[in-house]
C-alpha cells in the first residue's frame, strides 16, 4: 500500500466516525432497510431529539426492559409463520437479547377496511400461540381501522416489558479484543423466505422463516456463560452484517468473520446466488449472534447448541484490535474483504 | 453447491498463485486492465487481489453499465417517470444512480410509480396487469442484457402490449476499449476479457486488440479461479512474448458469440450515430437505439424527454477511474464527499463500480505476497 492510498483510508475513516446525520429531502424506502439510512434517521435525527445516548434492543428502567416495534410485512402470511408470530416473537427477541426475560405485551392492531374476519382470526390466533410459546402475556392493546388501500392487510405493533436478567451484564459496548462470536443457526431464512413468497422472481424453494423466541437460547447463554457474556444481538433487518457493523462501531474493535464457519443453508445459499444478494445481509428473525469472553466461549457454544432450534449453532470470528470500527471477512477462497453495512434496499418491508 | 463451489477452491486458488508468483519478472511492474464489473466485483469479493503478487495490478475498467450511463440520461429517466400515468421499471443498481436533480429512488419517494424489476420480462407483465398504465422499461447494459431486451421488445410486438415501451439506454463493448486504447494516458499490459458479454458477441470482435495495439486478451469467467487462471493465462502470454485472443470461459463462451442472440439484436436494434458515456464523452457508433420496426415502442418518441446534456460534477473523476488512469481512491471525493450511500459518481453505485468494490470490499490496508 502506498502512502497515499492509507492517507485516503485514514480520512474515511474519519468521516466515517462522524455522528450520522439525517439530510434526505424525504424518507426513502433506504430508511426502512436498516441500514446505513436507517442508522442515519435514528442517530442522526430520533436518538438526538430524545436526548438517548445509547441506543440498544431495549431501554433498562429500575431492573425493567421495556421495548416497542411495528410490523409491516408483505405477504402477511409466508412460508414459516405469519405477521402476528412474527409481531411477538420480535419484540420478545428484542427483551430476550437485552438479557431481559419478557413479561408482557401490549398489541395495538391497525386493520384494513374489507379485511376478512377469518384472515384476522387467523392472525389473532397466531398471537395467541406464539406469546404461549414464549411464555409472555398479552396484557393491553387497541384497534384501528383505515380505509380500503390505506395499508396492506394489517400493521401490527407490540411494546414488550421484561425483567432483567441478574446474570446479565451486556452491552453493545462491552466488546474486547479476543472474543469470540457466535451465531444460533443458519442466518438469512426468513428474508429469503418472504422474498419468494412475494413470488416476484418466479423462484420456488422449501425455505421456511426462522420466525422464533430467543429467549430460551439466551437463557441457556446466561447459564453456561454469565457475566462473560459480552453481548447477545438478534440479525433482524440488515442481517448478520449490520449487527456485526454496528458492535464493531459501539465497541471500537475489529471483527473478523471467517465466511466458511457461517452457516447458511443451501437453499438459501443458492437463492442469494441468482438473485445477487449477499446472505450476510439477509435479515433472520430467530437467530442470535452472541459475543463471549474466550475462556467461556466452548461451554457457551456448547449451551447454545443444545437449545431447541438452535442445533446448528456455530462458532464464526473473533473480535481484534485493528482496524477499529471495521468488519473484515476471510474469504473462503483465502483472500480478505471489508464487509460494510447495507446501504441499499434489497428486500422491503420484511418484518 | 456443485459447479460453483469448485471454482472457489482455496486449495487451487493458492497452487494458481503459486504459478503465478513463478511467471512473472521481479523487476517488472505489470498493469492488467479487467474491462467488465463483474470481474471487478469478484476480484473484492473473495479477496482474489491478495492471492497476487505486489508487481500485478488489476486496473479497473468501464464495463459496468450502470457507470457509464450519463446523469442526463438519468435526468430523462426521471422526466418519464413523473409523466402521468406511466409506470417506470429499471433494474434496482438504476435506482440509486444519481442525476443532476436527485435519484429514481427519490422520486419515487417524491410520488412517481417506479418499480425495480429483475428482468424486462417483468416490466412487460406489469404492463399486461396495468393496461390503463403506461410502462417503461429504462433498459441499460452491454450485448449482455441488450438481447433478453430485444426478446421482451419481440414479444410485446406479437401480443400488441401498446402501452409497453424501452427508453434505450443499451451499449456496446467495442467502440469504449477502442477509444481507451486510442487514450494517451494509459498504459496497459493486457486485458481481462468480458465473459458476459463475450457470451453474445464471442470472442471475434476483440481480436483488434492484439492485432491493432499488441495487447494480449483473455476472455475470462467469473469465479475467482476464473479470475486467477485469466491472469496467469495473460502474464504467460506477456512472459513467451505472444499476444492473442484467448479463451478461458470456454465452457460458456463460444469463439464465434450466440448467433441467436446476434440475429435478435440486429432485428429490434439499430446503431445511434454516437452516443455519450459518463467520464468518457461522446463515443461513435457506441449505443443502440430500437430500429424502425420498432420505433411505437420508443420511449423516447412517446414522451417528451428533455435529452439536455449535464456535465459530471466538476469534483467527480469518473472518467478517469473507468479509464483506469486513477484508482479509485485517487480521486478528489473518493470516501468522503462520495460515497455509496450518497453518490456523486456513478462508479460509486453499482457493486460493479470500480468504487463502490473498493470502498465497500476493499478499504483496509492489504499483506500483499512478496516475490
Amino acid at each position: 500500500m502506498t502512502g497515499g492510498e492509507a492517507r485516503t483510508l485514514e480520512l474515511i475513516e474519519r468521516v466515517r466516525s462522524k455522528p450520522l446525520r439525517f439530510r434526505d429531502e424525504r424518507v426513502t424506502m433506504a430508511h426502512g432497510a436498516g441500514g446505513k439510512a436507517t442508522q442515519s434517521l435514528v442517530e442522526g435525527l430520533l436518538a438526538p431529539a430524545f436526548g438517548m445516548t445509547e441506543l440498544a434492543d431495549a431501554a433498562v428502567l429500575e431492573g425493567l426492559a421495556l421495548t416497542t416495534d411495528s410490523f409491516v410485512v408483505k405477504p402477511i402470511r409466508f412460508p414459516g409463520g405469519s405477521i402476528g408470530e412474527l409481531a411477538v416473537n420480535g419484540t420478545v427477541n428484542d427483551l430476550a437479547v437485552a438479557g431481559a426475560r419478557p413479561l408482557a405485551l401490549t398489541l395495538s392492531l391497525v386493520l384494513e377496511e374489507g379485511l376478512a374476519a377469518d384472515e384476522l382470526r387467523a392472525e389473532v390466533a397466531a398471537i395467541a400461540r406464539a406469546a404461549d410459546a414464549a411464555d409472555v402475556r398479552v396484557v393491553a392493546g387497541d384497534t384501528k381501522v383505515v380505509e380500503r388501500g390505506r395499508c396492506d392487510s394489517m400493521y401490527i405493533c407490540t411494546t414488550g416489558l421484561g425483567r432483567v436478567d441478574p446474570r446479565a451484564r451486556l452491552s453493545p459496548a462491552a466488546l474486547r479484543p479476543g472474543d469470540r462470536i457466535l451465531v444460533s443457526g443458519p442466518i438469512g431464512e426468513h428474508g429469503i423466505a418472504i422474498m419468494l413468497a412475494r413470488g416476484q422472481f418466479e423462484l420456488a424453494a422449501g425455505i421456511e422463516s426462522d420466525t422464533r423466541s430467543l429467549w430460551s437460547p439466551v437463557d441457556a447463554l446466561l447459564e453456561a456463560a454469565g457475566p462473560s457474556m459480552r453481548c447477545i444481538r438478534d440479525a433482524t433487518r440488515g442481517g448478520l452484517a449490520s449487527v456485526l457493523n454496528e458492535l464493531a462501531r459501539a465497541s471500537g474493535v475489529a471483527i473478523v468473520v471467517r465466511e466458511s464457519k457461517v452457516p447458511v443453508h443451501p437453499t438459501v445459499l443458492g437463492a442469494c446466488e441468482i438473485l445477487g444478494i449477499d446472505p450476510m445481509y439477509v435479515a433472520s428473525e430467530g437467530r442470535l449472534v452472541a459475543f463471549v469472553a474466550p475462556e467461556a466461549a466452548d461451554e457457551a457454544l456448547a449451551a447454545l447448541a443444545a437449545s431447541p432450534g438452535c442445533e446448528g449453532a456455530a462458532e464464526i470470528g473473533v473480535v481484534k484490535t485493528d482496524p477499529a470500527g471495521l468488519v473484515l471477512v476471510e474469504t473462503a477462497f483465502g483472500g480478505r474483504r471489508v464487509m460494510d453495512m447495507l446501504v441499499g434496499d434489497p428486500l422491503p418491508r420484511i418484518c | 453447491m456443485r459447479f460453483v463451489d469448485e471454482y472457489r477452491d482455496a486449495e487451487l486458488g493458492r497452487a494458481l498463485a503459486a504459478e503465478i508468483v513463478a511467471t512473472v519478472d521481479p523487476g517488472r511492474h505489470y498493469k492488467l486492465m479487467e474491462v467488465c464489473g463483474g470481474h471487478t466485483h469478484t476480484i473484492y469479493k473473495y479477496g482474489v487481489d491478495d492471492l497476487l503478487p505486489d508487481n500485478v495490478e488489476l486496473v479497473h475498467g468501464p464495463g459496468c453499465p450502470v457507470c457509464v450511463i450519463p446523469m442526463g440520461r438519468v435526468d430523462d429517466g426521471i422526466a418519464v417517470a413523473h409523466e402521468e400515468g406511466v409506470i417506470f421499471s429499471c433494474f434496482g443498481d438504476m435506482m440509486r444512480v444519481p442525476g443532476s436533480r436527485g435519484t429514481l429512488l427519490e422520486a419515487k419517494a417524491a410520488g412517481a410509480d417506479v418499480r425495480m424489476v429483475y428482468s424486462p420480462l417483468d416490466a412487460l407483465r406489469i404492463a399486461r396487469e396495468n393496461p390503463a398504465s403506461q410502462v417503461v422499461f429504462f433498459a441499460v447494459g452491454f450485448e449482455t442484457t441488450a438481447p433478453s431486451t430485444a426478446l421482451t421488445l419481440m414479444r410485446a410486438k406479437a401480443e400488441g402490449v401498446a402501452n409497453f415501451s424501452c427508453f434505450c439506454n443499451h451499449v456496446t463493448i467495442v467502440p469504449p476499449l477502442r477509444a481507451l486504447l486510442e487514450s494517451p494516458d494509459l498504459r496497459l499490459d493486457g486485458f481481462i476479457g468480458p465473459g458476459h458479454v463475450s457470451t453474445v458477441v464471442g470472442a471475434r470482435p476483440f481480436e483488434f486488440i492484439p492485432g491493432d495495439y499488441r495487447k494480449p486478451i483473455v476472455i475470462s469467467g467469473f469465479e475467482p479461479l476464473d479470475v486467477l487462471q485469466s491472469v496467469h493465462m495473460i502474464l504467460r502470454q506477456l512472459a513467451e512474448a505472444r499476444c492473442e485472443v484467448e479463451n478461458q470461459y470456454k465452457r460458456v463462451v463460444p469463439y464465434e458469440g450466440n448467433p441467436h442472440a446476434l440475429q435478435v439484436l440486429e432485428e429490434v436494434f439499430e446503431l445511434r450515430p454516437h452516443f455519450e458515456w459518463r467520464g468518457l464523452g461522446f463515443i461513435s457508433h457506441s449505443g443502440l437505439k430500437l430500429s424502425g420496426a420498432y420505433a411505437d415502442f420508443d420511449a423516447e418518441l412517446r414522451f417528451p424527454v428533455p435529452g439536455i446534456r449535464v456535465a459530471d460534477p466538476k469534483a467527480c473523476q469518473c472518467g478517469e477511474v473507468l479509464k483506469g488512469v486513477i484508482r479509485p481512491w485517487e480521486c478528489k471525493v473518493f470516501g468522503t464527499a462520495c460515497t455509496p450511500e450518497r453518490p456523486i459518481g456513478t462508479c460509486m453505485v453499482s457493486s460493479e463500480g470500480a468504487c463502490a468494490a473498493y470502498y465497500n470490499f476493499g478499504r483496509f490496508t492489504r499483506e500483499k505476497a512478496v516475490v
